[in-house]
């Protein structure tokens, strides 16, 4: 990267030093197996447990609704994915697939792909081309398995009229022909700031930056407490305020841990600039829906890559820059 | 020590297992509503918070609201340790000890309010040390898990050292507890700012991120709590011969005109900064005090909690009006409530309204958000019942341990 060339990727902070380093256990406890060893003492004193124990060691159950039962117990123990080993994190999809299997009896693909070296995902949107089809909105809801029932979406596309561009004046519900005289869209989703003031609130480290530039949530870890959906300025999480509904053919069965897996209620979700294609080499379903190609996506870090050029020949802005948040997500016109 | 523990807590248990008819149904009634409460939550616990009045808009409601109030409520215990322990002041010195159960009691209802919110109470054990992994120092509510069950630790922990030793018949000794009670003063005061950094600290909420919010979140409980202290204590000497005196309650009822007064100069200059030339942030308070395209559902109740809190400190203010008794607890009720709706609807809900982008997504709670809030009020009332009922009558020298 040119810093003089590109004045706004040199703005960016270099990834945080714990995001730098591979993703593992020595990153930040180094002891593991002590986790382990207490997580089995509360393994005792859960009473929640007992139904589950008891289900194993029954002798009607059947093999099926054993292991089943065995893989929910062992799911009640498992620990915050940034800190698991290699052989934990392989462990921990392969249950999940299992599970999902024997919950189904579909089989699904959860990936735990790490983030490629000199790699940092940024986004560009071009407001002269976006004419707010939606395709976006509804191909990202199908990608990744998003509950049907509360109509649960990440992308969020705003009709302003023409000559203003405050969001409080748009309208982000409208049920008209597309596009609209005199009115111009603007889309609203998770930016991945490369500062994001959503990770540092979660009191248990449930959120993080991967050395990729994604910001993602680990839904087994998570909480719910919602402290990061009142930190963050663009209204870019979500949260399960019932069990999610996703009908079973309609299930995406290529996921990623940290993407599209399906979520539990009471867990926080976001964005992912579906990790589960990017890390795979493929654009976002959002980028590959749009008709009117007002959305690009690239790696910030690739000179040669469609996004820098933007970055480099047009005028480019960011949402709420005053903030400090430093999105990697930017506007432009033609 | 083992034997006088024993029969501690036997002549406890036996202490607030007897009483007259109107304390059982007292006890009753707490229990009917914590009944209720847990009934609500397991109908939460099943179905999930969207039983709630909170979206994605408005995603903490009337529980993070009651947590807020009763922070505060919590760490105005301090202003009867302070004089008490510190400063040998023989008046504070009797209502200490209630003003430490009030403490306990509102701690256990603040935490109880941070369960009900989570959308997996099962998984907290992800914020222990050393099992699950507590984000300290980055997030606020790491420190506010901290803060919250080290004040509740102290202010079990120091009351009990002193009621064993009066229950033994002698003098605690002062070397072992007074550092404790300092710790617990400083203690007070960081519970208050943390709580309060944990919504200043967000830059996205507008309405939440100024200065002000630590010290009027400290000058409104210095209000309400000791407000509330009041009651309980004109209560107490009602129906016990537990008798604080009239020089503790006149104490008390000073610091609470002095509190209400300065709040009311921060609320004057919060107006100020946000009506004097209304820019984008000053949309919450907007909504908050006249409503925002024709939608208004709290300006109602923060007109109302005004009218309240302006009457009774005009009330409190003045000398001859806030010695009698009529007018001073009628004041303190008016105050308590008028903060109590204040810190409720008018503190965390306007910060969500309107959301980032701008809309206006109201919030309105839920029966089953009343009822558990409820049900932990009662919770609260009843642990407080429980310590106080047992510790009146060592503290008046009818129990005491016999070897």
């Amino acid at each position: 990267m040119k810093p003089d060339l590109f004045p706004i990727l040199n703005n960016i902070a270099p990834p945080q030093e714990c995001c730098s380093k591979p993703s593992g256990a020595k990153q930040l406890l180094d002891r593991p197996m002590d986790r382990r060893t207490a997580a089995g003492v509360m393994a005792g004193a859960l009473v929640a447990g007992m139904g589950l124990l008891s289900t194993s060691c029954s002798i009607t159950a059947s093999a099926s609704e054993k292991e089943q039962a065995h893989l929910d117990w062992e799911a009640i123990f498992q620990g915050n994915y940034r800190l698991m080993t290699e052989d934990e994190k392989k462990n921990t999809v392969e249950r999940l697939q299992r599970s999902h299997e024997l919950h189904t009896g579909k089989t699904v693909r959860v990936s735990a792909a790490e983030p490629k070296e000199k790699v940092l995902y940024g986004y560009a949107f071009n407001v002269s081309k976006c004419r707010g089809y939606m395709d976006c909105v509804r191909a990202c809801t199908k990608e990744n398995n998003q509950d049907r029932a509360s109509d649960m979406k990440y992308i969020r596309i705003h009709e302003h009229a023409k000559g203003e561009m405050n969001f409080e004046h748009a309208q982000d519900d409208f049920f008209h022909e597309v596009p609209a005289a005199g009115h111009f869209y603007m889309g609203t989703q998770c930016f991945h700031c490369q500062n994001p003031p959503c990770v540092p609130v979660c009191p248990v480290g449930a959120t993080w930056m991967e050395p990729d530039g994604i910001v993602v949530v680990d839904y087994d870890w998570c909480i719910g407490c919602r402290y990061c959906m009142a930190a963050c300025p663009y209204d870019a999480r979500r949260f399960n305020w019932a069990e999610p509904q996703v009908p079973e053919q309609e299930v995406n069965p290529n996921q990623h841990y940290l993407g599209n897996r399906p979520r539990k209620k009471g867990v926080v979700e976001k964005c992912t600039f579906c990790i589960q294609r990017s890390r795979d080499g493929r654009n976002p379903a959002c980028v590959e829906a749009c008709p009117t190609g007002a959305r690009v996506f690239g790696n910030l870090l690739d000179p040669d890559s469609e996004i820098r050029w933007i970055l480099a020949n047009k005028k480019v802005f960011r949402l709420k820059e005053d903030l400090g948040t430093e999105p990697k997500f930017w506007y432009y016109m033609d | 020590m083992a034997t006088v523990l024993k029969q501690f807590i036997r002549d406890a248990f036996e202490e607030t297992t007897t009483g007259n008819r109107c304390y059982h149904i007292w006890m009753g009634v707490l229990t009917a509503l914590m009944c209720l409460g847990a009934y609500s939550y397991s109908v939460q616990l099943r179905a999930g918070l969207a039983v709630t009045g909170m979206h994605d808009h408005v995603s903490w409601g009337l529980y993070i609201s009651n947590f807020t109030f009763l922070v505060g409520v919590a760490a105005a215990a301090v202003v009867l340790v302070l004089p008490a322990y510190v400063l040998d002041d023989v008046d504070f010195g009797r209502a200490v000890l209630m003003g430490e159960a009030v403490a306990v009691s509102a701690v256990i209802m603040a935490i109880s309010f941070v369960v009900v919110d989570v959308g997996g109470p099962a998984r907290l054990w992800h914020a222990i040390p050393g099992i699950g992994l507590l984000n300290w120092p980055q997030s606020m509510l790491a420190w506010d898990i901290i803060v919250l069950n080290g004040y509740l630790v102290m202010n079990f922990c120091i009351p009990l050292y002193i009621l064993l030793a009066h229950y033994q018949g002698r003098q605690p000794d002062k070397r072992r507890y007074v550092p404790f009670v300092m710790l617990s003063i400083f203690w007070a005061v960081s519970l208050h700012l943390v709580t309060a950094f944990l919504y200043a600290g967000l830059a996205s909420r507008p309405y939440w991120n100024n200065a002000l919010m630590g010290p009027r979140f400290l000058a409104t409980a210095f209000a309400a709590g000791p407000a509330l202290m009041i009651l309980i204590l004109e209560v107490i000497r009602r129906k016990t011969d537990f008798d604080v005196g009239d020089a503790t309650i006149h104490k008390l009822s000073l610091v609470v005109t002095v509190a209400a007064q300065i709040s009311l100069i921060m609320l004057i200059s919060e107006l100020f900064k946000e009506f004097y030339f209304p820019t984008h942030h000053s949309l919450s308070a907007q909504y908050l005090y006249f409503g925002l395209d024709g939608k208004a559902s709290l300006k109602p109740f923060i007109w109302l909690s005004v009218g309240m809190v302006l009457t009774a400190t005009l009330v409190l203010t003045l000398h001859p009006l806030r010695k009698r008794v009529g007018w001073r607890n009628t004041a303190c009720v008016l105050l308590f409530l008028g903060i109590l709706l204040e810190k409720g609807l008018g503190t965390i809900i306007p910060g969500f309204i309107p959301e980032p982008w701008g809309r206006i997504d109201e919030y309105v709670p839920t029966w089953i958000e009343l009822t558990v809030s409820l049900g932990i009020w009662a919770l609260g009332a009843f642990v407080f019942t429980v310590l106080a009922k047992a510790a009146i009558p060592i503290e008046l020298g009818r129990k005491r341990f016999i070897a």
